[in-house]
């Protein structure tokens, strides 16, 4: 399953690349430019969709019924998954602006509200780095996690009175009858968005392997350790 | 559970009161902070009067996290956290009752703070009831978000680096909407009570998930 994923990424993000940079046209008015457009939008999306996974573990954790460590670990993985693009859609989307609006950063609705999400999930992260306790670490990084998110619609709605710039969503507008990217550009977009959501999947579960690794190291460091000892002093002890 | 939140709140009042560290150290500090920001802005009158309300909000939100550090430093002195979990008192009573004296020390301090943008950056302070009204609704928004994220600090050894960075980004919808309401009202211009609403949203949200939360946050460690 993991590698049919990884392998399944890598040959999409191929494809789209082949796609993106050589076969289709560039833009009437952006140029070569749009390309970028192969890119940025669905990096953007798996940073949503990567903060959203770790909001519903976070409220699985909390629900007493379905409270298990399992949530905890795929809370940690998603989100640090997440700040990673949420990282790289501030990049790419800073490298198109320049061009296109003439500055690196806009305060702009969306890009004050992205920013704001990766300093709330840096502080996530941050959060959970120096709790000790596995079971403590747990508890406040999932409530931490889920007021950091139910954080977000608050943020943006003030953000978006405050200033308003970028384009509005291109893919995800309701009408997707009449899309205003069209034919191998279309194809392309798309390819990208199942590409990067397959990296996604694939980066999520070796990163939720190793937290399993990580707290079984946690859990049996100590006896793997005075294990070795005693093996260590066998020997001598027989010797005497 | 009000009651409880009366019992916490007095507590931590008085021991405020006594100790003067609000009144000594915060205080005096937030007050800096509002001559600091005459110097970066190179004490320009004009630029120092329209951007009275966003700096004052920035000097507010500083000394809010002081004293919610404060108020959490408070119960990790002397095992008084399994104190707190001992007396039997209603979480959700303590959470309110913590963020009451936090929302009380923070009122105190803007009425200060407004005297210092005042006499400081010439802000002429009319339409009172928009500010007291905003700055009622952040304070209690601050207060809230600052408890939530205190408790769930609190206890660790990295608190006063932690705290910062945990709660700047989840209050800047406050201070963006209380820098703008009053900006508008200081500068008499219209639509001061859309950004109200954010201010209400924002306390509601975090009130509800401090009392949800806070049993739980406590129980552990």
């Amino acid at each position: 399953m993991r590698r049919l994923l990884g392998i399944g990424s890598a040959l999409g993000l191929t494809l789209t690349a082949i796609l993106g940079l050589f076969i289709t046209p560039p833009d009437r008015v952006m140029g070569t430019l749009v390309r970028l457009l192969y890119v940025h939008p669905s990096v953007a999306w798996v940073a949503y969709l990567a903060f959203g996974v770790t909001a519903l573990a976070c409220i699985c954790y909390l629900w007493p019924r379905t409270r298990a460590p399992f949530w905890d670990r795929l809370a940690v993985s998603s989100a640090e998954i997440g700040v990673v693009f949420c990282a790289l859609t501030l990049a790419t989307g800073s490298i198109w602006g320049r061009p296109t609006w003439g500055v690196w950063w806009a305060w702009d609705a969306r890009l004050t509200t992205t920013a704001l999400l990766l300093a709330l999930f840096i502080g996530y992260l941050a959060l959970r780095r120096v709790t000790v306790d596995p079971g403590a670490r747990a508890r406040r990084s999932a409530v931490a996690g889920l007021v950091a998110f139910a954080d977000v619609p608050i943020v943006h709605m003030s953000v978006v009175w405050w200033n308003t710039l970028h384009q509005p969503a291109t893919v995800l507008r309701p009408s997707l009858a009449s899309p205003t990217v069209s034919g191998s550009m279309a194809w392309t977009l798309l390819l990208s968005f199942v590409s990067f959501t397959l990296l996604y999947g694939w980066l999520l579960m070796h990163r939720y392997q190793n937290s399993v690794l990580e707290s079984r190291l946690e859990d049996e460091g100590m006896e793997i350790a005075l294990a070795e000892r005693w093996a260590e002093a066998v020997p001598s002890g027989a010797g005497r | 559970m009000f009651r409880d939140a009366a019992l916490v709140a007095g507590k931590d009042l008085r021991v405020e009161w006594r100790s003067r560290v609000g009144a000594q150290q915060v205080l005096p500090f937030a007050l800096v902070v509002l001559v600091i920001f005459a110097f970066a802005l190179d004490a320009n009158h004009n630029l120092l009067q329209t951007a009275a309300a966003g700096l004052y909000w920035v000097a507010v939100l500083f000394a809010g996290v002081l004293t919610v550090q404060r108020s959490f430093a408070l119960e990790a002195a002397d095992g008084l956290r399994d104190g707190l979990r001992l007396s039997g008192l209603d979480p959700a009573g303590i959470f309110l009752g913590k963020a009451a004296a936090v929302a009380g020390q923070l009122a105190v301090l803007e009425i200060f703070l407004a005297g210092g943008i005042a006499v400081l950056y010439s802000a002429s302070l009319h339409g009172v009831v928009l500010l007291v009204l905003s700055a009622v609704l952040a304070t209690i928004g601050l207060a809230a978000a600052g408890t939530v994220y205190g408790i769930v600090a609190a206890g660790l050894g990295v608190r006063e680096t932690l705290l910062p960075l945990l709660l700047l980004p989840v209050v800047a919808p406050v201070l963006l909407a209380a820098g703008k309401v009053w900006e508008i009202t200081l500068q008499s211009g219209p639509g001061a009570w859309g950004w109200m609403r954010i201010l209400v949203i924002f306390a509601v949200v975090y009130l509800a998930a401090g009392v949800l939360a806070f049993g739980p946050l406590l129980e552990e460690s």
